[in-house]
């Protein structure tokens, strides 16, 4: 649309072709000046807003570390550096040892990635590398993208229905068979769960790099005679292995902190699980069941500490997961 | 230029923190008028007070919020003077009383049991149990279903040789401070190794979360058994046990059964687990809920009317309230419970004077 007035062409607004009116009579060098000390100040307000909303984020971060330390301060006099690696968690004699619940939570975590990742990523070459939604016209392929989303939306607690209904009696069928004692619930069928909730994390995120890979370099590889799964094998994946890898990263953190579903299928004791079979605990799903009622200080403060510990945990393998990444992007 | 910014964000996040910190210590004046209290506590109670709240209201006008955060949460919020009353499914501790810094009365509100649920498939006749063999096999020293010390007390019964697969609650809670102190107080060598509170370490079994947890999993395994809520067990008719009470009586768990377990000579205070009891037709896994509010009412800025609103309402709850417990499964108080309930209205004072006196002059 030609504006009225003599505007730059990178001006796509025409909001300022009112504001001009008053500025008519200048000459149009001024105006110009004028408008980029406008769009400067502009840009300096908007610059600033993102600067605050990270700086928000950071502080908020901060904050809730400051929180968890300080809350943990009555459990910390009450049992010291031995709460990390104690085995016993009795709220009645007040001896508070995590050990349990971090073993829960990291045999879970890395055992649902380890089932997760043969899934996530044939999702991801299947939408990324065969079947693109949208590119051609494959219904299939549009609907494996929506159930992927759907996935992630489905609220935990579902979750834990599903499993303890669905799930429990299966892998108890299954534990009858291999003749080791049939609880159904426990750490596998916890991991099992969370397999199924981070698949979506690592599958979408590893789609988008892999249809990032840039085409010459297929049909170059193409050209000399590779076949589909040659070029998916020496040309897709190591391309988009950094963002397959950060992927698989996130889906970790999600299945570190998640609570409901695995509170419902873990069988929620407090021993140091002896199989994968056994029930156990995780941190998150023990301060899910116990902050309600823990009336007593160093009580509450421990379940705090077990925040805390998480916290750690999650930030630990975190930043060692960016370390990989930045290893394997390197080479 | 790199390290202003580290300043900033540090002083940033410690303010950030402070001022959440301080959100939770300061004092919420609590609703000017004089129509609306305020409470919280207890889930376990929660669906007859959402009923017999609504029934005040529209009786007299006067409005209660009650949040069901949990007892423990309710004792503090009380102890904060954020609320008017909390709820309780255990009396408070020495060290919560230390804490509250003024007398806190317990008044009963109404009565509940925790009963034992089982999954025998093909079996329909119902098991009995003596307080012996629960505690046993809670210890895990019983772990099959015919072993011949839960075989004699059910001759009639062919026990099947199922392990039995113990499940109990995961989360903390009133149903399990009810339990293991019934345990503690049946078996000597339970109360020296596990004790009784909201949350215990188990020597054995399986942890569900909540009375759905607990029975989705027994459900879910042939030779189940867990404890569950008596409102919950008979909204979902579920086969319980008869448990040998104090008398030597087996006793099936029912309104009428820990309605009558409560009606034994209760101290003063109210303060006491009714687990156990001697009652002759008394179930013998029982207890109250209490609500629990300051004997001086006088504190903040409290109103004399509305320390007069609060006594009402429990004065009304505790008598013609109780026509509401039946029907949502919970039981009314006993004889002596709620003439136990009067006697601790009536000892609730504002400035040192007692209010119901005055209330009904």
């Amino acid at each position: 649309m030609p504006s009225p007035l003599a505007t730059p062409p990178t001006e796509k607004s025409s909001r300022y072709s009112d504001t001009t009116e008053a500025t008519r009579s200048l000459s149009r060098m001024r105006r110009l000046t004028l408008r980029i000390s406008y769009a400067e100040k502009k840009d300096r307000f908007f610059r600033n807003g993102l600067l605050l909303a990270g700086l928000t984020i950071l502080c908020l971060v901060i904050a809730i570390f400051l929180t968890l330390v300080i809350g943990s301060i009555p459990s910390f006099r009450a049992t010291g550096i031995h709460f990390f690696w104690g085995k016993v968690w009795d709220p009645v004699t007040g001896v508070f040892g995590a050990l349990p619940f971090l073993i829960g939570t990291l045999l879970t975590s890395f055992l649902a990635l380890l089932i997760s990742i043969p899934f996530s990523i044939s999702i991801a070459l299947f939408l990324g590398e065969y079947f693109p939604p949208g590119k051609g016209k494959n219904r299939l392929a549009g609907l494996v993208q929506e159930a992927v989303e759907l996935i992630a939306g489905i609220p935990s607690v579902i979750y834990g229905f599903w499993g303890l209904f669905v799930l429990v009696p299966i892998v108890r069928n299954i534990e009858t068979q291999w003749h080791v004692l049939p609880y159904g619930v426990g750490i596998f069928t916890a991991s099992l769960i969370l397999a199924i909730m981070i698949i979506p994390y690592a599958a979408s995120l590893s789609r988008e790099i892999i249809s990032l890979v840039p085409d010459e370099l297929k049909e170059a590889a193409y050209s000399l005679g590779a076949t589909h799964w040659e070029v998916i094998r020496y040309i897709v994946l190591p391309y988009a292995r950094t963002g397959i890898f950060a992927g698989i990263l996130l889906s970790l953190g999600r299945a570190l902190g998640e609570t409901m579903a695995v509170t419902m299928v873990i069988g929620n004791t407090s021993a140091i699980p002896t199989s994968i079979f056994s029930p156990g605990n995780t941190l998150a799903s023990v301060i899910a069941n116990e902050f309600t009622e823990a009336a007593n200080e160093t009580y509450l403060s421990a379940l705090i500490e077990l925040g805390l510990v998480l916290f750690v945990v999650t930030t630990l393998i975190h930043l060692i997961g960016k370390r990989v990444i930045r290893q394997f992007s390197t080479t | 230029m790199k390290s202003t910014y580290l300043i900033s964000i540090a002083v940033a996040s410690t303010t950030l923190l402070a001022s959440c910190g301080g959100g939770g210590s300061q004092k919420q004046s609590s609703t000017q008028d004089d129509k609306t209290l305020l409470g919280a506590g207890s889930t376990f109670v929660y669906p007859l007070y959402s009923k017999i709240f609504n029934v005040y209201h529209q009786q007299t006008g006067i409005q209660v919020n009650y949040q069901s955060i949990g007892s423990g949460g309710g004792i503090l919020q009380l102890i904060n003077k954020t609320v008017d009353f909390g709820d309780s499914d255990a009396p408070l501790t020495a060290d919560q009383e230390k804490q509250a810094g003024a007398p806190i009365v317990h008044i009963p509100i109404c009565a509940g049991a925790v009963v034992l649920t089982y999954n025998l498939p093909g079996i329909s006749d119902t098991l009995m149990l003596t307080p012996d063999v629960l505690a046993n096999i809670y210890l895990g020293k019983i772990t099959r279903w015919n072993d011949p010390a839960v075989q004699s007390i059910n001759p009639k019964i062919k026990l099947p040789s199922l392990p039995i697969a113990v499940v109990h609650r995961s989360d903390g809670s009133g149903t399990t401070n009810i339990f293991t102190d019934y345990l503690s107080k049946v078996s000597p060598e339970w109360k020296t190794r596990v004790g009784a509170s909201t949350s215990v370490n188990w020597p054995v079994g399986l942890g569900g979360k909540g009375n759905e947890g607990v029975s989705g999993l027994i459900k879910q395994t042939p030779g189940g058994f867990g404890y569950v809520e008596l409102a919950y067990a008979i909204q979902n008719q579920m086969p319980v046990v008869k448990v040998q009470n104090a008398a030597g009586q087996f006793i099936a768990p029912t309104i009428a059964s820990t309605q009558a377990a409560s009606n034994i000579s209760l101290p003063a205070d109210a303060k006491v687990f009714v687990t156990n009891t001697t009652a002759p037709n008394g179930y013998p896994i029982s207890g109250f809920t209490w609500a629990i509010l300051y004997r001086e009412q006088h504190y903040g800025d409290r109103s004399l009317n509305r320390a007069k609103e609060l006594v009402n309402l429990f004065w009304w709850v505790t008598h013609d309230g109780q026509a509401y417990c039946a029907d949502l499964h919970y039981a009314p108080l006993s004889a002596t419970a709620q003439a136990t309930a009067e006697n601790l209205l009536k000892s609730i004072t504002f400035d040192g004077k007692p209010i119901f006196t005055s209330t009904t002059q």
